[in-house]
């Protein structure tokens, strides 16, 4: 269990927005590692033009927070620059909502020291509480330049803008796509699913041809965000710094919901969490289809199920016919954060730099689909050369980080952990998810509300 | 050889009556520091907080007001009066019955391995013998997955059902807490005069009335005080929900307790004053039923 749960943080970190364009700017990445390096050498009091008051620059050692999957690029950075000393320490990523990371600034709030000059998070939801915390430096005040900062996808770094500010860089995307098994679908003649209502069909007829077998797992604390998001059901609308406007039982949520329902009733739609022990042992074998979010195929295929190579394959995500403008859903993505209190800010911002954009880590290294375009186009053609795709992953996965539906925000309640809590108990005692929704909502009311949001319904 | 320990004695007495009372201070002094570093401070320090907002002003009750009207208060208040029925209850009988059993095996020797079997899931840090539990609840990986898939239940998921819990974490805390209690109570039961025994077995009482009639009645002041740390342990409940909700992704055990509401409020609606109202008041609960139990059953008479 405990394995699991870790393998679940240590994956959660695709997302997306907008485009993967701006590719244009691959000279930016050397230029940016020369100019961050290189930049001011500001030493103590205040730099106004930064937005914000610098601590006192001591230097020492530089303290960088990661969960265990990107441990290894602090460790990398940390190889390839020998003469930076660096504190590395690993954490949970604040994964699944867990609150560690605030948690623990809070406490470094109260003793007025101790806060780490860089961290990770798996979430993208941070800037809520950290920049009325004062955690976070404003990166784009001359922190970091620019031309640096139009290299990210477009769209990428929206989780950390605030009133155009922007207080954390982007890791990496987490489009939803439609994995498949590209073998059996051939094997079996069934055509991949442009449509929800054809996805929903080939679903029923799976589970009469061939029971056992899944189009989709149902049972992820971010299920929500594969399905309700990409179906535009406005359960998490932010409209602003602490207002959200919740509707869970518009037709766009319970189209997605009674979906989802009937194919859990022709059980082709898992009601466990891919990353349970049991998912692993009954269903990795047994999976026909599966929407989600760019990093399920390294995290999820290739690393957690051991797929074979040569089977697995992506598709656009489905849409529902009729609609206008194709759209996905996101889980996750992580986001960089610089720490205001940093004492050391110079090779702080160094690292934040070299660790999002660097093709030596988010291009080679990275497990999840770079916010970084230019990382991400190089990334891409990896993915593509190892071979253990078949067909092309590129076109697909380009597109859907342009078809993130932006009307899901980033709110500093976890819809993750609500939807756990709220709809997963009664997914496990057999409820009917259309007879969820009211309650779902309730729950996001009730939450948004505790954390001081005005609510409108 | 006899001239220096005679010397020594004779400066060693003095030296010593003059010293005890200070030794004895010295070893009282160490403990009383950590008490107050770890004990008094924080109590004064959250009573401060729960009675006064973010600025530092007096704010009367408004900050116990306003937990009280969260709406996952009545739950976790709910949860935990449940969890204690089912917790106290089963400390209670199957604490008093296991002791009984093995002080009645100590005869035949049996109870020293047994004694020591019961004890070591208490030798197991807290977090980790909960950890324990994880597997052993996820019918995919336990050992005891036959039994739970018997049961009906096919996934960790389906077994931390909602209703399931207060009964699972009763299961975990008296796994891990109870042992420790039997060693005591079998301490209790060896006190227990022989004569005594051996007049009620002359007088024809047999091993139940034994245990009912003499047995019980002078263990009672053992089991008042387990139910009073059991009851203020138990309100208190944490790491057996807070770890349940960390391995189930947050699907079972997040928000139950009084004390996670009191570390959500602390730590994720940044109220450190809502947290500490909410810590007093599991505080005073666990005082009223503590002086209610030392009332009614005259702990501190002297026999």
């Amino acid at each position: 269990m405990t394995a699991k749960v870790r393998a679940v943080s240590a994956k959660r970190s695709g997302k997306g927005r907008r485009r993967a364009g701006l590719l244009a700017a691959g000279g930016a990445l050397a230029l940016a590692a020369v100019t961050a390096c290189g930049g001011g050498t500001s030493t103590g009091s205040a730099a106004p033009q930064q937005g914000f008051t610098e601590a006192p620059q001591a230097g020492g050692a530089l303290t960088v927070w990661v969960d265990s999957t990107r441990l290894a690029a602090a460790q990398l950075y940390h190889k390839e620059h020998p003469s930076v000393k660096m504190t590395i320490v690993t954490y949970d990523g604040d994964a699944n909502g867990s609150n560690y990371l605030q948690t623990k600034v809070d406490l470094f709030d109260r003793t007025g020291s101790g806060w780490p000059d860089v961290v990770f998070s798996t979430q993208n939801n941070e800037v809520s509480w950290a920049v009325p915390a004062a955690f976070t430096a404003p990166l784009n005040k001359g922190l970091i330049p620019q031309s640096t900062l139009a290299g990210w996808a477009t769209g990428a770094n929206n989780p950390c803008l605030v009133n155009g500010t922007l207080y954390c860089l982007r890791n990496d995307l987490a489009q939803t796509v439609l994995w498949y098994n590209s073998a059996l679908m051939k094997r079996w003649g069934y055509q991949v699913p442009a449509t929800w209502e054809q996805y929903e069909a080939l679903g029923q007829k799976v589970a009469a041809q061939h029971p056992g077998y899944l189009v989709g797992s149902a049972g992820d604390t971010f299920t929500p965000e594969i399905f309700m998001w990409a179906s535009k059901c406005g359960a998490n609308q932010i409209t602003g710094a602490k207002k959200v406007t919740v509707n869970t039982t518009s037709a766009n949520c319970t189209r997605m919901a009674s979906l989802l329902d009937t194919l859990i009733k022709d059980k082709t739609m898992s009601t466990s969490s891919v990353f349970s022990s049991d998912f692993d042992k009954n269903d990795a074998g047994k999976i026909l289809m599966l929407p989600g979010p760019a990093w399920y195929g390294g995290a999820l295929f290739q690393g957690t199920f051991k797929t074979p190579k040569g089977q697995i394959a992506v598709a656009p995500m489905p849409q529902w016919s009729g609609d206008s403008a194709p759209s996905v859903g996101n889980v996750g993505g992580g986001t960089w954060l610089l720490s205001a209190h940093s004492k050391n800010l110079k090779a702080a911002t160094a690292f934040l730099t070299w660790v999002t954009t660097s093709n030596d880590y988010q291009a080679k290294v990275a497990p999840g689909y770079p916010a970084y375009a230019a990382a991400a186009k190089i990334w891409l053609a990896n993915q593509a050369s190892s071979g253990y795709y078949t067909g092309d992953i590129t076109a697909p996965l380009q597109a859907a980080a342009n078809q993130v539906w932006p009307g899901w925000g980033y709110g500093q309640f976890s819809q993750e952990a609500i939807w756990a809590s709220t709809v997963t108990p009664g997914l496990n005692a057999g409820k009917a998810i259309v007879s969820m929704l009211p309650a779902w909502q309730k729950a996001i009311v009730n939450y948004a509300s505790s954390d001081g949001y005005q609510v409108k319904q | 050889m006899s001239s220096t320990s005679t010397r020594a004695g004779r400066t060693g007495a003095p030296f010593s009556r003059r010293i005890a009372p200070r030794a004895g201070h010295g070893f009282v002094a160490a403990y009383v520091v950590l008490l107050i570093v770890f004990g008094v401070v924080p109590t004064v320090y959250a009573i401060y907080f729960a009675f006064t907002n973010a600025g530092n002003r007096f704010t009367g009750l408004s900050n116990f007001t306003a937990a009280a009207a969260d709406f996952r208060f009545i739950p976790a208040v709910e949860h935990v009066a449940l969890y204690l029925v089912f917790w106290l209850a089963a400390l209670v009988v199957f604490v008093v019955g296991l002791a009984l059993l093995l002080h009645r095996l100590a005869v035949r020797g049996v109870s020293r391995s047994l004694r020591f079997l019961y004890y070591i899931p208490g030798a197991l840090a807290g977090a980790a013998s909960v950890m324990v539990w994880l597997f052993l609840l996820d019918p995919t990986v336990s050992p005891i997955g036959f039994l739970l898939r018997a049961l009906g239940y096919d996934t960790f998921g389906q077994l931390i059902a909602p209703g399931h819990l207060a009964v699972l974490f009763t299961c975990i805390a008296f796994w891990t807490g109870a042992g420790g209690w039997i060693v005591v109570m079998y301490g209790a039961l060896n006190n227990i005069s022989t004569d005594i025994l051996e007049a009620a077995r002359i007088d024809g009482a047999g091993p139940w009335r034994t245990a009912r009639q003499i047995e019980i009645p002078l263990l009672r002041k053992w089991i008042v005080y387990m139910v009073i740390l059991a009851f203020a342990g138990g309100t208190q409940l944490f790491v057996e929900p807070q770890l349940l909700s960390q391995a189930s992704n947050g699907v079972a055990g997040r928000d139950y307790s009084l004390n996670q509401l009191s570390y959500d409020f602390a730590f994720q609606n940044n109220n450190v004053n809502g947290a500490a109202a909410i810590s007093v008041e599991l505080m005073l609960i666990g005082l009223i039923v503590a002086a209610v139990f030392v009332a009614r059953s005259r702990f501190f008479d002297a026999d």
